[in-house]
């Protein structure tokens, strides 16, 4: 059933991770993205790979759950990875035609793979490790010297935590209308494209209406509990940073120091 | 004695099975309803009687049992469960929410459409439902969106009604409605019954609609059927219903409450007319009227 | 003390119509009313009558088109008051699931005080104390989505009494939910009025859940129809049923018992009145 899909991927399992303040988390997720595509050696590459395996322990979510979101980009992974293998440059191994496998070829594959594999398991490892209200708190606060440049970083984040809180309901109330459509005979599982994207009609128009009806009484609670907008609020929640923090932080830099180091000098 | 209509055997119903999220919301439920009975379902929120509702009309396939309609187990042949929902018609909770036509018209005539029926059976079919559900002829051609909350209410249940369901199942559907609008629906509902002799099946907390229409009662409690007889039978067990975290209609609680006092009142009084007879019945064989 | 104070309240709205536009509709008809602090006032009515829309003036939701309501001697016409006023009166709506803004209940409840720009310390003290008054303090830290519509219906009571307000108006708050639900919502109300003094309007269709209240108003076709003690409106039975409101069965039992000619002075209206009244009529 659609209800059962969690928004978010949030697995409360309370570890050292978890712990840390979600702003530095997401920091050193951008951080950790420019190195991973600055890497130029396979003792770099080494190094990515072993922080993908460290941050998966460290944060003791299941491996099964990381797979998961793997499995969402293994074509993406394959066919990126067979691209590189045949345009490589250089002697070939192996030619047939117009194909050939080169050394370069290979290793740009690899390259390619280990790199996506990690950026995808490090940013799980945000995801499971951050609840979505921690995340948008994080960005709205990280995103603040951009409302000088006229961004209108506390609306979006308002409607990010609007969104989060109502796409549980919505899709309840999907269901409940499917359910109901079925129950006059509503024929959904089968025909054609064209007819089921018109057998979709009876559901999506009940499903606007609520929408709107929802969106219009939400905004008069805000109204009767003094929404005004960004200024003058404050925040009952304080992000803290904490020794936690500083260590984490000094260990992925000297993570980054060694990188860069093997970049250099291997 | 009339004909069984719809039975169930041993029907179960498990969320989750095998995960540490594991729950029975209906557990073995053996019940039988006869052709044109009007019955009442109740039980608190979470008890199963909304899951085995859509059971009862192949909406939710059943982890274990069998549903029989007119003797033959309608999960038996998959393809054929979308016809079972044409004879077991589901009115949901709020089923105004799942108006969608340009026109009343055309939203009543969703269900009859999909059944497959000619032009001039479904408009019959649209004529008849709307006189059951007491719409007036020219809100037939207007947006269902413009109606009043009532009558959008009314024009929703209308849609089942043109399936001429054998058994109607309605969800609460004097949920949030106001006493007037409650009263309205419940007589209408009545005169369904009574014109169409189709069979009836009305699941609600407010107790006063079930006493009001109901001939027979099923109380369903943690996913069992706790009790299903005469609607009488079941109120005069107020106390077992209370257990069950259910509120009698005042009324019954009074009456009970002075019988359990040792005041010669009979069990189950369901109506105001019925105490008032009872209690000045008692007055005047005692010579104190 | 007055609190609130209706003025010749008048509100209506034009109609767009085909035919003949604009022909203006009115919902509210001239009302006058005066809520005192502390009171828990009870304004019954069936759809229609305008109780909803004269509940959307207490806190400048809606303007009056005529007429002038006060709160707290301001008037909710000056657009200068509005921000003061709903500090001072809170309104809670029909629907639980559709005025909670956060998916975390203690942020939801921090919404409004956060609004107010109130010091990060002094919120949290407003918001676990909002949720141990309407008991829901053990679940701060789950997300609405899975809860009962009685407990959700607390969270929004919780969300408006964190802002401290005097008053607390509550639009149909029991009309979706299950009879469970409408005894908590009911109950914590109930609770907040004696407990902290604070007002209560309580807008409803439930005849039954106005028999605590000090006050009970009747309203029909945006006017006041008659209003007084929960018992002296309950008494008023032919009128109520007249416009077709629920009348609790215990008072028209007693009602049909005292025109049969047993002598009453004063009608029972909820169970346990009834059943004390007739042990003694019947022994």
């Amino acid at each position: 059933m659609i209800r059962d899909i969690t928004l978010g991927q949030f697995y409360p399992s309370g570890s050292p991770l978890h712990r840390l303040d979600p702003r530095v988390k997401v920091l050193m997720l951008i951080a950790s993205i420019v190195v991973i595509f600055c890497t130029f050696n396979f003792y770099a590459l080494g190094i990515v790979a072993a922080l993908a395996v460290a941050s998966i322990i460290l944060s003791r979510v299941p491996v099964r759950l990381f797979l998961k979101s793997l499995k969402a980009i293994i074509f993406v992974v394959i066919f990126t990875s067979i691209l590189n293998v045949f345009y490589g440059q250089g002697d070939p191994l192996w030619q047939w035609g117009i194909l050939k496998i080169t050394w370069p070829g290979i290793q740009n594959a690899i390259f390619v793979t280990v790199r996506i594999i990690t950026l995808v398991i490090l940013s799980s490892t945000l995801t499971f490790t951050t609840s979505p209200t921690d995340l948008t708190d994080a960005l709205e606060r990280l995103m603040k010297p951009l409302s000088l440049l006229g961004i209108k970083v506390h609306e979006i984040a308002m409607m990010m935590t609007i969104a989060l809180r109502f796409v549980p309901t919505l899709l309840e109330e999907t269901d409940k209308i499917m359910s109901a459509q079925k129950a006059r005979g509503a024929d959904m599982e089968s025909g054609n494209l064209i007819s089921r994207i018109k057998a979709l009609i009876p559901v999506l128009i009940p499903l606007f209406v609520s929408a709107f009806r929802r969106a219009y009484d939400l905004a008069m609670a805000m109204e009767c509990r003094c929404y005004q907008g960004g200024s003058g609020r404050t925040r009952m929640r304080k992000l803290k940073m904490s020794y936690r923090d500083l260590i984490g932080t000094l260990i992925l830099l000297t993570v980054f120091a060694g990188i860069i180091l093997c970049n250099i000098f291997l | 004695m009339s004909e069984t209509i719809l039975r169930t055997e041993n029907l179960t119903y498990t969320y989750g099975a095998k995960t540490p999220f594991e729950k029975t919301a209906v557990n073995n439920v053996n019940i039988e309803i006869k052709k044109g009975d009007i019955i009442g379902v109740i039980g608190h929120t979470g008890s199963g009687k909304s899951t085995l509702m859509q059971m009862l009309n192949g909406l939710i396939t059943p982890t274990g049992g069998k549903v029989y309609l007119d003797g033959k187990d309608i999960y038996a042949n998959k393809k054929e469960l979308r016809s079972v929902r044409f004879k077991v018609g589901l009115v949901f909770q709020y089923p105004e929410n799942q108006l969608f036509e340009e026109t009343v018209k055309k939203d009543i005539a969703f269900g009859p459409k999909n059944m497959g029926l000619s032009e001039a059976e479904i408009e019959e079919r649209i004529l008849k439902a709307a006189q059951f559900a007491g719409l007036r002829e020219e809100l037939l051609e207007r947006s269902p969106f413009d109606l009043s909350g009532g009558e959008k209410r009314r024009a929703a249940i209308a849609g089942v009604y043109a399936m001429d369901p054998q058994i109607l199942i309605l969800d609460e559907p004097t949920a949030g409605l106001d006493p007037m609008g409650r009263e309205v629906l419940l007589s209408q509902i009545t005169s369904y019954h009574n014109a169409s002799e189709n069979t009836v099946l009305l699941v609600s907390h407010n107790m006063e609609d079930i006493v009001r229409i109901a001939d027979k009662v099923l109380v369903m409690n943690s996913g069992k059927a706790a009790m299903f007889d005469t609607t009488r039978a079941v109120f005069s067990r107020g106390d077992e219903l209370e257990a069950m975290g259910m509120r009698l209609p005042q009324i019954t609680k009074i009456t009970n409450t002075l019988r359990q006092k040792g005041f010669p009142l009979s069990e189950g009084i369901l109506t105001v007319g019925q105490a008032f007879d009872e209690i000045t019945g008692y007055l005047k064989k005692e010579g104190k009227l | 003390m007055e609190f609130i104070k209706a003025e010749n309240l008048t509100f209506s709205y034009d109609v767009e119509d085909n035919q003949q536009p604009n022909i203006p509709v009115k919902v509210i008809n001239d009302l006058n009313l005066s809520v005192k602090k502390g009171e828990f006032l009870a304004v019954i009515g069936h759809n229609g009558s305008g109780k909803s829309t004269l509940s959307k003036h207490f806190n400048g939701i809606l303007l009056p088109t005529g007429g002038q309501i006060l709160v707290d001697g301001m008037s909710t016409s000056e657009e200068d008051n509005v921000y003061k006023i709903r500090r001072k009166v809170g309104l809670v709506l029909q629907n639980p699931d559709n005025q909670l803004v956060a998916s975390i209940i203690e942020e939801d409840v921090a919404f409004g005080p956060e609004n107010l720009g109130i010091e990060p310390e002094r919120i949290r003290e407003l918001v676990d104390s909002a949720l141990k008054a309407v008991d829901m303090y053990e679940y701060r830290t789950h997300s609405p989505h899975k809860l009962s519509g009685g407990q959700k219906q607390r969270i929004a009571i919780a969300g408006i009494l964190a802002m401290e307000p005097d008053c607390i108006v509550l639009d149909e708050p029991t009309s979706m939910l299950d009879p469970k639900g409408r005894e908590e919502v009911i109950r914590a109300v109930t609770k907040l009025n004696k407990e902290r003094g604070i007002t209560v309007i309580l807008i409803t269709h439930n005849m039954d859940e106005t028999v605590d209240c000090d006050r009970v108003v009747v309203m029909d076709k945006g006017e006041i129809l008659t209003e007084g003690t929960p018992h002296e409106v309950f008494a008023k039975v032919e009128l109520l049923k007249k416009h077709r409101l629920d009348v609790p069965q215990a008072t028209e039992l007693c009602k049909r018992l005292r025109d049969f000619g047993l002598p009453m002075e004063t009608l029972p209206i909820d169970t346990d009145e009834c059943i004390k009244f007739l042990e003694e009529v019947l022994s």
